[in-house]
């Protein structure tokens, strides 16, 4: 680089630099925003909390290292098992892949930010205190206590009845926000804010991964929050959901809970496989085999992941059809990992593979996770699994698959990427022998730990008696497991080591590909000062000057403009520049709603009800700040935004990010109804004790009525946004106050459901059933009112036209939805009656 | 923690242990010595335990329960063979020296990503399909065992009208059926050396056929987690020749419901990490 263009890539970062960073004052950090600062937060905590949990699997390793040891009883160790799991799954690995994600994408997608940047700080905080709830209560010896898996009725209030089951149900529903918020976000980046060029087929493998899984996390997450919300429903107000004496089932919470759970496990798995696939072949030095076979692949094991959560209840007496279904589906998802895995090996082969350290925790994953896919097969196979089922077989088979599939590949990006994080690359010995302690530690622990399942040891017993064979085993485990631990303290150890001594590292000292190469290390806040336009897959490699160029400006959205932080927005198909993204600076608005959320989970968590209503009205008001900060209220000009292209804002473009944002909330919303009816449906057709002592009263008119107003409401708004792309004001407001108004009239029918019409909801599970789509309902219906005034101010104020809809097409679109499913409800709750009493 | 404390100064200081009569008739079997010689080979440290146990999947006693053991041994074959495959290729292309670069990734892809699992999961699945088949109880039968659990018991309730508690009387040789139930939460009935598991839901009957091989007692255990005293939800199944059946039955039979048994153990770490504040402050001579 030449003097001048070095001085001035020097005034570019000068400028940059504080604009994307957070305000340098007291309490500024609060106010963060950006992706990179929010996403290594985010993978701090969770290791914070991967620590917590292994040494909670410490405390296990020393109960069970002999027999009749007196170290914890019971019932501690029962907290201790369930919190186990509860941290491994819900506070490290996923927001693990979370922070990852919000880290990775800009830089992979060459972006400056992500969609949404509000939205990734507003989950972090939720993250956060749900996590600070759940180790709250454990260091106060009331932690959950009933298995992750919290099995009703044992979760149920008459076994449990304590406040354990409520800090889970409550702490990790607020943990989950975060995963859903994190998911609508990575589906519009993927999608929007990519770089100019970077056609579906060129973006690298890792966004593909990372859009997959956040597309699994999207519709995956919702059967677990509706069944921790009915749960706690259930233990708060008595509403017999799982109660078979009150026609409810305890098997409706193990479909909702495994329906979450088994995708969960590829939600942990694919990301993992996504880092496999971007080190492996620069450590090959030859491109991956096989991309578009591995794109189909990753999708197909999508698809399936999701019609096989049966195989986690095997034994709970399903019919044997169903079994035989569900096993093969189980089988079937084997076909595209070793599509995956296959892929793998033949880049290996074609390449001349390097074993730096990256590398040797590939090898390490290639080991474990291959094992542990073929004792997954062994389980999959319906009569096997009923001997291993909830043995220690299974423990050990699923360390291998989550150890394996997520521990190794993420330590071996946490290698790869230090250059990124911390700006260096120091000296590898510390880190191989760590590698070598947690392998052979791990394989120590776990692999003898099959045989203990084999022998007979179920899971979850606290102590064993002597003579079983079960000694031996047990103390290598609890041996092994000590060796792992002393491996991932070497690992903080170098890391810190590293953070403070190593030697600075080169840009791109792996010569990877890959656009997050392309920027200095550690990386700027704002990530590139100019984006690239892409033409090829590995664009670093296509173009050696690449990071030169676009640190002088020479790419698309040189610098800022007029101090607007900015990013490109493309054709999802494309890539072709479609829009400039303008994105918002810090704010702690992010921090003040998820606080508003906590506390409003925090009184419903001990009772104080009327708190968490009043609170819920806080977060509306919160969210309604937030949603007037968004748009303009002046007719935008063109942007001129380098390479010659001339692009409007967002807030003038119909695919706008918020327009798509919108469009994955409803996808998520829609799923939750889904398993609403699911439940409705189950417990209708399979619960034991029905039918219920008394139906709905027949109300046809009332029926009627709502389902009109339901209509005349999404009618309304789609007229109202033709007034407005006619830029009639006046016809405009017209239709927004008919779309009110009919929605508040569509409200009130569905609340009139469970107030005068339905049996009481505590007696019988249908009344709860009822209660419960009425209530999403009026929600819906309520909210579509309430957006209907919100979206009147903002035209009053200016910020709608012709162009600048957003607001109009997005309320159309929620109030379509509105009625769409208020009509579903109609028909499920006055209309089942009729065909239940045929 | 305190349910225990009540159900134990409440209920009588019975103990699951003092109904267990612990038997040690471990018939010398092929299999088990075929067991240990595969294991050894397998992974020298496994063989250290053996695969015997009274609650061995690995020491069948039962057609079920052997039918699972032939699948394991099977399953393990392949999957070492897989195993070793795969990490083969994947140390060999680490070799500098090494030939075969070239080779058509489409036929890589298709052969082993597609054809291989296809084949090898179509020919397993048909095996365990066949074999589930054979391992279902079908309609109620006449003479169906009544299995009900609660925390922490089982109580069986038989055809002639005779209860027995935390001990199932069989007739060894001959196939029965059981009906689980429950009346708290989900627990799971198992006896590794007969059969696989079976929940015993609440609101639900769940049906299960075993059968046991030979005389003899045959342990049993809970394998769904049902709270603090599931560690010690044991119990046995006691098959006897068919002639001796009955007095068997008749000299254990209990009238009624009895009440449910909880082996305590005292554990000292409980009260440090309960009261782990306090300690702390003493530690520190604040208190």
């Amino acid at each position: 680089m030449s003097e001048a263009a070095h001085n001035e890539a020097l005034d570019l970062h000068h400028e940059l630099e504080p604009l994307y960073s957070p305000p340098r004052t007291r309490f500024g950090f609060l106010a963060a925003t950006n992706h990179s600062i929010v996403g290594i937060r985010f993978m701090v905590t969770a290791i914070a909390f991967f620590l917590i949990g292994g040494v909670l699997a410490m405390l296990m390793r020393a109960q069970l290292a002999g027999p009749d040891t007196q170290f914890l009883d019971p019932g501690q160790y029962a907290q201790v098992f369930t919190m186990h799991g509860t941290v491994m799954m819900f506070l490290f690995a996923i927001p693990m892949i979370e922070g990852f994600a919000l880290y990775m994408l800009p830089k992979l997608l060459g972006s400056r930010d992500l969609a949404f940047p509000r939205l990734s700080a507003f989950g972090y905080w939720c993250y956060l205190f749900g996590g600070l709830i759940l180790l709250t209560a454990l260091l106060l010896g009331v932690a959950p206590d009933s298995g992750w898996f919290m099995y009703t009725p044992l979760a149920s209030k008459p076994f449990s009845p304590g406040i354990n089951s409520d800090i889970w149900l409550v702490g990790i529903t607020v943990v989950e926000i975060s995963a859903v918020c994190a998911a609508i976000e990575f589906m519009v980046t993927v999608l929007k804010v990519r770089t100019g060029g970077m056609a579906l087929g060129k973006m690298p493998l890792l966004a593909w991964y990372l859009w997959v899984t956040s597309a699994m996390m999207l519709v995956g997450f919702p059967p677990l929050i509706l069944g921790s919300i009915m749960l706690e429903v259930e233990r708060a107000f008595g509403l017999p959901f799982f109660d078979p004496g009150g026609g409810g089932d305890p098997l409706l919470w193990q479909h909702l809970f495994w329906l979450f759970g088994h995708p969960e496990v590829y939600i942990i798995f694919l990301p993992a496989a996504g880092v496999v696939s971007t080190l492996l072949p620069v450590f090959a030095g030859r491109p991956l085999v096989g991309y578009a076979w591995i794109v189909a692949a990753l999708i197909a094991q999508a698809f399936l992941s999701f019609g096989l959560w049966v195989h986690h209840m095997f034994t709970t007496g399903i019919p044997h059809l169903s079994l035989a279904f569900f096993s093969a589906a189980s089988l079937l998802v084997v076909v595209p990992t070793a599509v995956q895995v296959f892929a793998w090996l033949a880049t290996l082969l074609k390449g001349r593979p390097r074993l730096e350290l990256p590398m040797l925790w590939l090898y390490g994953f290639f080991f474990i996770f291959v094992s542990g896919g073929l004792t997954g097969v062994m389980v999959a196979v319906v009569p096997f699994d009923w001997q291993v089922h909830d043995t220690h077989f299974i423990v050990a088979h699923l360390h291998y698959v989550l150890v394996g599939g997520f521990v190794f590949p993420v330590l071996a990006g946490l290698y790869y990427w230090m250059p990124q994080f911390i700006g260096r690359r120091g000296d590898q010995g510390l880190g191989r022998l760590a590698f070598w302690l947690i392998f052979v530690g791990f394989n120590l622990t776990f692999m003898i730990m099959h045989l203990t399942g084999l022998l007979g040891m179920p899971r979850r017993v606290y102590t064993y008696a002597e003579g079983l064979g079960w000694e031996i085993p047990n103390l290598v485990s609890s041996i092994g497991g000590f060796v792992m631990t002393i491996g991932f303290a070497l690992v903080v150890i170098d890391i810190l080591v590293q953070w403070r001594f190593a030697a600075i590292s080169p840009r791109n000292p792996w010569k990877a590909g890959t656009l997050e190469w392309a920027m200095p290390t550690p990386a700027p806040a704002y990530n590139f000062a100019s984006q690239p336009h892409v033409t090829a897959r590995e664009p670093m490699a296509d173009e050696g000057d690449l990071p030169a160029k676009l640190a002088t400006g020479g790419g698309y959205l040189p610098g800022h403009r007029g101090g607007q932080r900015d990013t490109l927005g493309v054709d999802g198909v494309t890539g072709e520049p479609e829009q400039v993204i303008l994105l918002p600076g810090p704010t702690y608005l992010p921090l003040v709603t998820a606080a508003t959320i906590t506390g409003a989970a925090l009184c419903f968590l001990f009772g104080i009800y009327w708190g968490a209503a009043l609170l819920a009205l806080g977060v509306l008001c919160c969210g309604l700040r937030w949603l007037w900060d968004t748009g303009l209220r002046h007719e935008p000009e063109p942007i001129d935004a380098g390479l010659g292209k001339l692009l409007l804002p967002h807030p003038a473009v119909a695919q706008s990010p918020g327009w798509w944002g919108m469009i994955f909330t409803l996808v998520f919303d829609a799923t939750f109804f889904a398993s609403l009816l699911f439940g409705y449906l189950f417990l209708w057709t399979i619960a034991p004790n029905w039918p219920p002592p008394a139906y709905i009263e027949p109300a046809p008119v009332i029926a009627a009525l709502t389902a009109l107003a339901l209509g005349l409401s999404a009618f309304a708004a789609y007229r109202a946004v033709a007034a407005n792309t006619r830029s009639d004001a006046g016809g405009t407001r017209l239709w927004l106050i008919v779309t009110g108004l009919a929605s508040f009239a569509a409200t009130a029918g569905l609340i009139a459901i469970p107030v005068f019409l339905a049996p009481s909801p505590t007696e019988h599970a249908y009344g709860a059933a009822v209660l419960m789509l009425a209530a999403y309902g009026a929600l819906h219906s309520g909210l579509t009112a309430v957006g209907a005034g919100f979206v009147s101010l903002r035209l009053a104020r200016g910020f709608l036209s012709p162009r600048r809809s957003l607001d109009l097409r997005n309320l159309a679109l929620f109030g379509t939805y509105a009625g769409a499913s208020g009509a579903a409800i109609l028909a499920a709750v006055h209309l089942m009656p009729l065909v239940g009493s045929l | 923690m305190n349910r225990v404390a009540e159900q134990r100064d409440t209920r009588a200081h019975a103990d699951v242990r003092s109904f267990v009569e612990f038997r040690h008739a471990r018939p010398t079997r092929l299999r088990a010595k075929g067991c240990r010689a595969l294991f050894g080979l397998a992974a020298g440290a496994l063989a250290l335990g053996g695969c015997a146990g009274e609650l061995s999947i690995l020491e069948p006693a039962g057609p079920a329960a052997e039918r699972v053991a032939t699948l394991w041994w099977i399953m393990l074959g392949g999957a070492l063979v897989i195993l070793t495959g795969v990490m083969g290729t994947a140390l060999y292309a680490l070799r500098p020296d090494r030939g075969t670069r070239q080779f058509s990734e489409r036929r890589v892809l298709i052969g082993w990503g597609l054809m291989f699992p296809f084949a090898t999961l179509l020919a397993l699945m048909a095996a365990a399909f066949w074999r589930g088949e054979q391992l279902l109880a079908r309609a109620e039968t006449e003479d169906t065992i009544g299995a009900h659990s609660q925390q922490w018991l089982w109580s069986f309730a038989y055809p002639d009208g005779s209860r027995t508690q935390n001990v199932l009387h069989v007739v060894a040789g001959e196939e029965f059926t059981l009906a689980l139930t429950s009346g708290d939460v989900i627990h799971s009935f198992w006896v590794p050396r007969l059969g696989g598991k079976m929940d015993a839901i609440p609101g639900k009957v769940n049906r299960m056929r075993l059968e046991a091989d030979a005389p003899g007692t045959y342990r049993g255990i809970c394998a769904e987690y049902c709270g603090i005293g599931h560690a010690h939800m044991e119990f046995e199944i006691r098959a006897h020749a068919p002639a001796d059946y009955q007095a068997a039955l008749a000299a254990d039979s209990v009238p009624g419901d009895s009440e449910p048994v909880l082996e305590q153990r005292s554990a000292p770490a409980a009260r440090i990490i309960e009261n782990w504040a306090d300690y702390l402050l003493e530690w520190l001579g604040v208190q």
